[in-house]
């Protein structure tokens, strides 16, 4: 049986518009074979609640994504992990947030917990009181050879930039191996949400990754909105996207200067740093706050664009159409610079595949993948955006699909603010429950939401999965053979989120 | 392509915001409480380490911002360093995560006197909507001394310079230019 049969023979849940399944233990405990068997059922996240697991898959053929449950007998589920590596961190994380355990998972030590909280297993039917015991000191992987030293990196690092801990064996100068120890900006966010109605719960999502405070706070939306039958109106969902648009091209913008910076290549970063100023305050103008935080509710959006603020944004849009072109140019013919990204950070098409990596990670290395084609979702089935891939897989692939995406969402934007529908921005939400979950494209890639409501609208169950969990461990495959003095340059050019991944 | 560039940028007028103002009841507050602590004086500057215990990350766009061209910290005086060892200043921004807390304390520790610390954002301030979780203490005050909150939700370029500009100014003292 086809891992997608096998998925679908599973006792429908009623969640909308992605149906999930309950199988039995047994059933997924098949699991694992089938899907060995059938490389077309990509991995897109793994989360549980007490005693039951959960999975998110795309089935790729379809393009359509199928979630999955299991009870955990005893606690413990089949590990997904030996035949989708992208599993790896999801299974840590069920374990120290749920206490669940995977049988035959590649990697059993703790993810999140750091031995620094009160209780263990915070989201399970009862949690533990800590012992109190001297924190554990983490253990890392190894590299065996001659000369080779570590290096620690963190959780402090020297930019202003988020925390995390990076172990480098180096051989000389050059990378054996790299691994990153996350979990340091764990806020519970996912146990906070528990037991508040959507809209409350809303601002959580949007500060699961406040670059991504848009993209987050969609996809939230999004899912609360398919648990209860919500339209959305026509207004609304064009100012999210036209919201979209402006994070992601703020996003790539910022990527764009930042990777310049970090090889000492000052002015492209002054320059794409101005234009994103202009942009900010366009978005200021426009919907009140600088990276629109708060401005996508389940229902609609909690505010009509200002008077005005279309037209400040198509004049920063304007700004940021007319340069890009010059700035590239520079970029492209710099000799300096184009040695420092050709070449640098190589991440192969089959690491992108196997771990599904969305966003320009994936698309950087021939992975053709963007949430707003398919599965798709409005306004986008309308708009029909190109997907930008580059196969060559280094920073400067990267870097290249960012500048398209970011000439292709001025457009895009451009689009939406000239055909802005009338009519309201929110829609009521419906007294009741229901089971929802969505699939939206941050500038990252994927943003997937999902949750589950009791009949008095509350959230009893609720996981929000950044795209970064699938990109933070292919830094460590694309890392590997380049100089140290060349991780700020590939940890930007990836720039996954920290605090997205640490919940 | 690119010097001719640098050439027209080097003779047309700057890109910057004219300068804000620090607000005086902060500078008053700020010189009272410093006056009160008897520490010493650095002159007009202030080198930053900027410490994030567990923000969204928004805070982190919004002080990066502050090294653009348009509010151009440095012209103030203000600049960010590498290490906690060269810093007058800890920057600290998000709740402050049970995870981060060794870490805030160690760069607290390796921050030589006269040190101040700025909680910039309202999960720095008292934790924001994280509060009250079993995976953070609270706002940055819970595991540090704080001297200065810069509320906002990320608070603003403007607003992060005009709490840096008040710190500034209170520890210039009177009569010192």
């Amino acid at each position: 049986m086809s891992a997608a049969a096998l998925i679908r023979a599973g006792a429908p849940q009623g969640a909308r518009p992605f149906e999930r399944h309950m199988l039995g233990a047994a059933a997924w405990s098949r699991l694992p074979a089938a899907l060995a068997a059938d490389p077309t059922v990509a991995l897109l996240a793994l989360w549980a609640e007490p005693g039951v697991v959960h999975a998110a898959f795309l089935d790729e053929a379809a393009g359509v994504p199928l979630l999955a449950s299991a009870p955990a007998e005893g606690g413990r589920y089949a590990a997904l992990s030996p035949v989708r590596p992208g599993a790896i961190r999801f299974e840590r994380m069920v374990r120290d947030l749920w206490g669940l355990v995977a049988e035959g998972a590649v990697d059993l030590r703790l993810w999140l917990d750091h031995g620094r909280w009160p209780v263990l297993g915070p989201m399970s039917a009862n949690p533990a009181p800590m012992p109190g015991a001297e924190p554990p000191q983490p253990e890392f992987l190894s590299a065996e050879g001659e000369g080779i030293h570590q290096i620690p990196v963190g959780p402090i690092h020297a930019g202003v930039i988020e925390p995390g801990h990076f172990r480098f064996h180096v051989q000389g100068e050059v990378v054996v191996r790299l691994e990153a120890r996350l979990g340091y900006k764990h806020k519970g966010t996912l146990a906070l949400m528990l037991g508040k109605p959507p809209r409350a719960a809303a601002a959580f999502a949007a500060r699961l990754s406040g670059d991504s405070t848009v993209a987050h706070g969609w996809a939230f939306a999004a899912a609360a909105e398919a648990a209860l039958g919500v339209a959305v109106p026509p207004r609304a969902v064009a100012l999210r996207a036209l919201m979209g648009e402006l994070e992601r091209i703020h996003n790539h913008l910022n990527d764009w200067g930042f990777v310049c910076n970090d090889a000492a290549f000052a002015f492209l970063h002054a320059r794409c740093g101005l234009l994103r100023e202009g942009v900010l305050r366009a978005c200021q103008a426009a919907f009140g706050h600088r990276l629109m935080m708060d401005r996508v509710l389940p229902g609609g959006v909690a505010t009509d664009i200002a008077p005005g603020g279309a037209a400040a944004i198509l004049e920063a849009l304007a700004t940021v159409e007319a340069e890009v072109p010059a700035l590239m140019r520079i970029y492209e013919s710099h000799a300096s610079l184009q040695d420092r990204v050709v070449g640098t950070g190589f991440l192969d098409s089959a690491h992108a595949r196997a771990f599904a990596a969305g966003g320009f990670v994936g698309r950087g290395s021939g992975r053709r993948f963007d949430a707003r084609s398919a599965p798709g979702y409005a306004p986008y089935d309308l708009l029909a955006p190109s997907v930008a891939v580059e196969t060559g897989g280094d920073v400067d692939a990267r870097l290249r699909v960012r500048v398209a995406e970011l000439r292709a969402s001025v457009m895009l934007a451009r689009r939406l603010v000239a055909e802005l529908p009338e009519g309201e921005t929110m829609a009521p939400l419906p007294p009741g429950g229901g089971e929802g979950a969505a699939l939206i494209e941050g500038f990252r890639g994927e943003c997937l939401a999902w949750l589950r409501l009791d009949d008095g609208g509350l959230i009893r169950g609720a996981f929000l999965r950044d795209p970064s969990w699938l990109q933070w461990p292919l830094l460590e495959a694309a890392i590997e053979g380049n100089i140290v003095a060349d991780f700020p340059l590939c940890n930007r050019s990836f720039n996954c989120s920290y605090s997205g991944v640490d919940l | 392509m690119l010097w001719p560039r640098l050439a027209r940028a080097l003779l047309a007028k700057p890109l910057t915001d004219p300068p804000v103002a620090a607000p005086a009841d902060t500078v008053s507050a700020l010189a009272e409480r410093l006056a009160a602590t008897a520490r010493g004086r650095l002159g007009r500057s202030l080198a930053i380490r900027e410490v994030d215990s567990g923000s969204c990350n928004g805070c982190e766009l919004e002080v990066n911002a502050l090294q653009n061209v348009a509010y151009d910290l440095e012209r103030f005086g203000l600049r960010f360093v590498a290490s906690p060892k060269h810093a007058d200043v800890l920057l600290v921004t998000g709740p402050a995560c049970r995870n981060m807390a060794e870490a805030m304390q160690r760069a607290l520790a390796c921050t030589p006197e006269p040190r101040w610390v700025v909680a910039a954002g309202d999960c720095a301030v008292d934790g924001g909507v994280f509060k009250g979780g079993y995976a953070v203490h609270g706002g940055a005050g819970e595991v540090l001394p704080v001297d200065l909150l810069i509320p906002g939700c990320p608070p603003s370029p403007t607003q992060l310079l005009e709490g840096l500009l008040a710190l500034l100014e209170a520890e210039a003292g009177p009569g010192k230019k």
